[in-house]
């Protein structure tokens, strides 16, 4: 299936949710490798298959776009991105600063209108005018920068805002001191914002996005520039929400954060380049390697693995074969069954996994060699 | 419209401004230097004396006009905060992200100015009422203030000359990133009321009902035409994109 078909396909891909159940699902990610090709767009999770074959129900989508562009006089800086995410799932978004991701954000919160294109929120129509305080009112929001009152006391900023998304008294203030405590910072509640660490301001201002309880969470770098306790509090957080079944749609750069909380990350560079799980982006754009680690490679194990079935067989160090395999589960026990036929002594076998910054810049170098999607 | 969304903007930025010494003492010095020392150095310089009486309580009366003037300087100080210091503090952008439409956010923010403005400058008017009375009681044997002209002054022309100080600085927020550079250009608004004020006191205009419920009429005219502009600059999209 090509990145044309996944495009046009209604159908979902797999969910992922952990890298176990990707394998050999080459499937996964979309991805514009040519630029000719139609660029990816993204229909979202797809409830996994059951084992008779039945696709299960999928679950219900919380943000939909449809060739969402957005353009500021003659720059465009997100064009035509076509989107699911759905109910529950933790979306990440990564890109180089100007990629629009922020923009993105801004509009699916509706603060800034959108160029062209459709997007729904909730079922809200971010076109309709009478939706847009729905959509508004069940998001949440943490901007690239804190951005709290400084003369407010932490207590009072998340109040305010409490009052401003209409929570009732009782509940805002329930809220309100579940979220300081979950965030260690009760005991200074009553401290002026002003007077706290950029890392307790950050607290703060994620309890912000979430004291009236939203649906849907926009978290624009959230960790950005924390230390690294500080910037594992926030992780865990996030995964608290994900486990209150939150949507969370999160910008970032952080690479190592987005594989660890994120159920699927799409790039974007103005327009969407890839998206799939992790797991599924790695498969896709990586291919699946196998390291075969022999005493010695000889002419005979060499040939045996050739014949074997690999797309590609890599020697290193004289003593590890490097293969390129399209399904592990079914290619590694041959191969491992012809390198023993061929007298070859294997030591053990491991999978050769790249990293999402691996793949983050490849996609990237991709996009910049004219392979990826234009703006 | 829900103007409890508005309320509560509101009453988020007075608890801000309780903490920021400079508008403090811009509410609090403003009002009492210029309604002790204006009657005070007239009253107590020796033309408390040798005036006659009427001549006197006309001065004092054309000198009640300068509230006009201080009801237009004092926004433009707190609209300048008000609206700037909330882009500087980058505290904007949630904001706008709640479900408050732009006009609730907008009267919110405008209420914030005007209300401490004019509290202080009805304080500023009672002050400079009680001193000139208490000093010309004597001579004139009866209360000067509150007459006519107090009245209109402080029902129509404060409330009028202060809402189109704060609606200037909505529009001026929405072009500058400094708070002094804001106030500095706020404070333009007062240019008018100061020409008020002194052909007041040079006798060029008479500072009777007449004329001031004329001067009411032309601010609150004024208000009505800002209200609109201001209203054009006050839109999410354009505070996240283009205000600078």
């Amino acid at each position: 299936m090509t990145t044309r078909d996944r495009a046009a396909d209604p159908v979902n891909w797999p969910a992922g949710g952990g890298e176990e159940r990707a394998v050999g699902a080459r499937r996964g990610a979309a991805l514009a490798e040519e630029p000719q090709r139609k660029r990816p767009t993204d229909r979202g999770a797809r409830t996994p298959a059951a084992p008779d074959g039945l696709v299960l129900p999928r679950m219900s989508p919380m943000i939909e776009t449809d060739c969402l562009t957005k353009r500021f006089g003659n720059n465009t800086a997100v064009s035509d991105l076509t989107l699911r995410v759905d109910e529950g799932e933790v979306f990440g978004f990564l890109g180089p600063n100007g990629a629009g991701k922020t923009t993105t954000v801004r509009m699916l919160c509706c603060l800034i209108s959108k160029t062209s294109g459709d997007a729904k929120l909730g079922g809200y129509d971010l076109g309709r005018a009478g939706d847009r305080t729905k959509i508004r009112g069940m998001v949440g929001i943490l901007p690239e920068s804190p951005g709290l009152y400084d003369d407010l006391s932490a207590y009072r900023n998340l109040d305010f805002y409490g009052r401003m998304y209409h929570c009732p008294d009782g509940p805002r203030r329930e809220s309100v001191e579940r979220l300081l405590r979950m965030l260690g910072l009760w005991e200074r509640r009553d401290d002026l914002a002003g007077t706290f660490s950029k890392g307790m301001k950050q607290k703060v201002a994620i309890a912000r996005a979430v004291v009236h309880d939203p649906r849907v969470v926009f978290l624009d770098e959230p960790t950005a520039n924390l230390d690294p306790e500080s910037s594992k509090t926030v992780r865990d957080f996030i995964l608290e929400l994900k486990k209150e079944g939150r949507t969370i749609f999160l910008n970032t750069h952080n690479l190592d954060e987005a594989q660890r909380v994120c159920d699927r990350i799409g790039i974007l560079k103005t327009s969407l380049v890839a998206v799939g799980s992790p797991a599924e982006l790695r498969a896709s754009l990586w291919g699946r390697k196998t390291v075969v680690h022999l005493a010695s490679v000889t002419d005979g194990v060499l040939a045996a693995v050739r014949g074997a079935g690999p797309r590609s067989v890599e020697v290193v160090d004289g003593s590890r074969l490097v293969l390129d395999v399209d399904d592990p589960d079914r290619d590694n026990p041959a191969i491992v069954r012809a390198i023993v036929g061929a007298g070859g002594d294997v030591r053990f076998v491991t999978e050769l996994r790249p990293t999402l910054e691996d793949i983050y810049l490849r996609v990237l170098k991709r996009g910049a060699a004219g392979g990826g999607a234009p703006a | 419209m829900r103007l409890g969304d508005s309320w509560t903007v509101a009453m988020k930025d007075i608890s801000t401004f309780r903490r920021k010494s400079y508008i403090l003492y811009s509410l609090v010095a403003l009002p009492v230097v210029l309604s002790i020392v204006l009657p005070g150095s007239l009253l107590f310089s020796g033309a408390n004396g040798s005036l006659p009486a009427s001549t006197l309580a006309q001065v004092l009366q054309s000198e009640l006009s300068i509230l006009i003037m201080l009801a237009a300087i004092l926004p433009s100080v707190i609209g300048s905060y008000s609206f700037i210091g909330e882009k500087v503090e980058k505290s904007l952008e949630p904001l706008l992200a709640t479900p408050a439409s732009d006009e609730e956010l907008l009267l919110g923010k405008c209420l914030a100015a005007f209300l401490p403005s004019v509290a202080a400058t009805y304080v500023g008017a009672v002050l400079f009422m009680a001193i000139s009375d208490a000093a010309t009681y004597g001579r004139l044997g009866h209360l000067l203030f509150p007459d006519l002209d107090a009245a209109v002054i402080l029902l129509l022309a404060v409330p009028f000359a202060s809402i189109l100080s704060v609606e200037f600085s909505v529009i001026v927020s929405s072009r500058v990133n400094d708070i002094r550079a804001a106030q500095q250009l706020g404070s333009l608004i007062v240019l008018p009321m100061v020409l008020i004020f002194l052909l007041g006191e040079t006798g060029t205009l008479s500072i009777d009902p007449l004329h001031l419920l004329l001067i009411s009429g032309v601010l609150l005219v004024g208000d009505v035409a800002l209200a609109f502009v201001s209203r054009e600059t006050f839109q999410r999209e354009e505070i996240l994109t283009r205000w600078k």
